[in-house]
């Protein structure tokens, strides 16, 4: 059955035309999705819709095979607690007053999962598990490098042990390196815990690295389906074709 | 767990941060500043409480007598004791300030955060009414409250207080818009953390540096206001010795004893540049940001 499932979901805000157009999909255990597209084809809001911040104008999101009822506070809290999000812009995605144990700690807190010493014990397991040392729970977001931070969301996203990760374009905001460094924080998590992945991204390479399937999006519609490494050879949409053929190669 | 080597957390290199390093040092020493000056008018104040040079209606002095043993800043036109009311005044420069921003806080806070969250419909209502707040002139509004009220400290405190909170909640509106905007309120969301605890962790410590700095001002105004008020005689009545109303008591001998004009008028700017200087000051302290490198 699938973990998160959006179905048939359109989207339009109140004063605009729609922007998303009956989109289908569904992410299942330790699953890898990419959503592609160009600025403004409606992967940030379906993402926003996947999340439980904005309700589908028509169609449904389902969690565990059952619809989203954002004031069903019970189905929330389990929603939450599985269901963590790494945003695109690391320098914004942590509140910069507060020390890194306390913004890791946050969705233990606020979902009441552990507190005090075992909630700091978790922190630091997570924080660990990114690659970051002890000693950077005292710290300050802004004493961070770009790469570092993302580390630091990506420990905050995964300290409750969700079982699925929503990533808004982790990795366009970093250097060619750091990107590396991240994706491979983001493989080796989905590799070793089972966690379903859904990766927004306007970049092909970021999305081939990590995701099995690829759902191409063009005006807020699906436009292809598939295999990451097929549409990658194959593409059989002209939009695909032509966002195949902007990844940057080697002359 | 992790086959990923640790890595290890080094600082930004900055070069702009050693470039900062002297202003830093400069803002200390203008919040040092600050806390003395404030500071010395607080003991005042404070001592007055316990001990003055004579009591507050004594008119047994002789009249526009200059500084002396006796009488250390001289007497007024009446015979009383300039420093004794200079001591009082000091006392009510600082209650009109404190309960003036306590209003401000306390009314401003709320509306902004309302409007801050609010529909659009209800925020662009709140924000006309702060408008015709702000534009209203604070002596204006406070003739309005003592001729309900009557001229008092306390009407004088409130309407100081309003005519603020106008200017506090338009502050807080756009900051707490501003920090809304940010991603790590969304992250907070996510992580299943509701309104109230999303306002409380992340908007106040976020907008409090910038409220503190503001808060820290209007308590300026404040006095300035109250200073006014009382020259007018819309402020505290007889026997309160209030700075403005010392003021205007000295205009008519400003050339023959000028030492009861200028007195009230030093403490004035001690302490309105003292609470400016701790504004500047604050920004600093409160900002992990600007603390570290």
């Amino acid at each position: 059955m699938s973990l998160l499932e959006l179905q048939g979901a359109s989207f339009a805000y109140r004063r605009g035309g729609p922007v998303v157009h009956d989109v289908s999909l569904s992410l299942g255990a330790g699953e890898s999705i990419g959503l592609v597209g160009e600025s403004g084809a409606g992967k940030s809001t379906i993402l926003s819709l996947l999340l439980g911040l904005s309700a589908p104008t028509s169609g449904e999101v389902l969690f565990d095979g059952i619809p989203l009822a954002r004031r069903d506070r019970t189905l929330m809290r389990r929603f939450r607690s599985s269901v963590q999000t790494v945003f695109q812009d690391p320098y914004s995605s942590l509140d910069p007053r507060q020390r890194i144990d306390r913004i890791v700690a946050e969705p233990l807190r606020s979902l009441g999962i552990a507190t005090g010493d075992d909630a700091l014990e978790r922190v630091a397991e997570a924080v660990a598990s990114v690659g970051l040392e002890r000693d950077a729970l005292r710290r300050f977001p802004h004493e961070f490098s770009g790469g570092q931070r993302q580390r630091i969301a990506i420990a905050r996203a995964i300290v409750c042990r969700p079982k699925v990760l929503l990533a808004d374009e982790p990795v366009s905001g970093l250097d060619v390196t750091t990107r590396i460094q991240v994706i491979d924080v983001l493989r080796r998590l989905r590799d070793e815990t089972g966690l379903a992945l859904l990766m927004v991204s306007h970049d092909f390479t970021s999305v081939a690295a990590l995701c099995e399937r690829t759902v191409v999006l063009k005006d807020g519609r699906v436009v292809e389906e598939g295999a990451t490494g097929s549409i990658l050879s194959s593409p059989t949409t002209d939009y695909a074709r032509s966002l195949v053929a902007a990844i940057p190669r080697l002359p | 767990m992790s086959d990923t080597a640790p890595v290890q957390v080094t600082e930004i290199p900055d070069a702009a941060a050693a470039a900062r390093r002297p202003r830093r040092r400069s803002r200390r020493a203008v919040l040092v500043i600050g806390c003395v000056l404030t500071a010395s008018v607080i003991l005042l104040a404070l001592v007055s409480l316990v001990w003055l040079p004579f009591p507050q209606s004594d008119t047994s002095g002789t009249r526009l007598e200059g500084p002396g043993a006796e009488h250390w800043l001289g007497t007024d036109k009446l015979g009383r004791d300039l420093m004794t009311q200079l001591m009082i005044g000091a006392r009510i420069a600082l209650v009109v300030g404190l309960g003036s921003v306590a209003i401000a806080a306390v009314l401003g806070l709320t509306l902004g955060l309302i409007a801050a969250f609010a529909w659009p419909w209800l925020d662009d209502t709140l924000s006309a009414a702060l408008d015709v707040i702000i534009a209203f002139p604070v002596l204006l509004l406070a003739m309005l409250v003592v001729a309900v009220q009557g001229a008092s400290l306390w009407s004088a405190i409130l309407a100081i207080g309003l005519a603020q909170s106008a200017v506090v909640a338009r502050l807080v509106r756009i900051l707490a818009r501003r920090v809304l905007g940010e991603q790590f309120v969304t992250a907070s969301r996510t992580s299943g953390t509701r309104w109230p605890g999303v306002v409380g962790g992340h908007i106040l410590p976020n907008i409090a540096p910038m409220l503190g700095v503001n808060l820290a001002l209007q308590f300026g105004i404040a006095v300035l206001a109250e200073a006014s008020l009382s020259y007018l005689g819309l402020g505290a009545p007889p026997p309160n010795a209030s700075w403005g109303r010392m003021l205007f008591e000295a205009q008519g001998t400003v050339l023959t004893a000028p030492v009861g004009a200028i007195a009230p008028g030093i403490a004035l700017v001690v302490l309105v540049l003292g609470v400016n200087f701790i504004a500047d000051g604050l920004r600093d302290v409160a900002d992990p940001t600007r603390r570290h490198g």
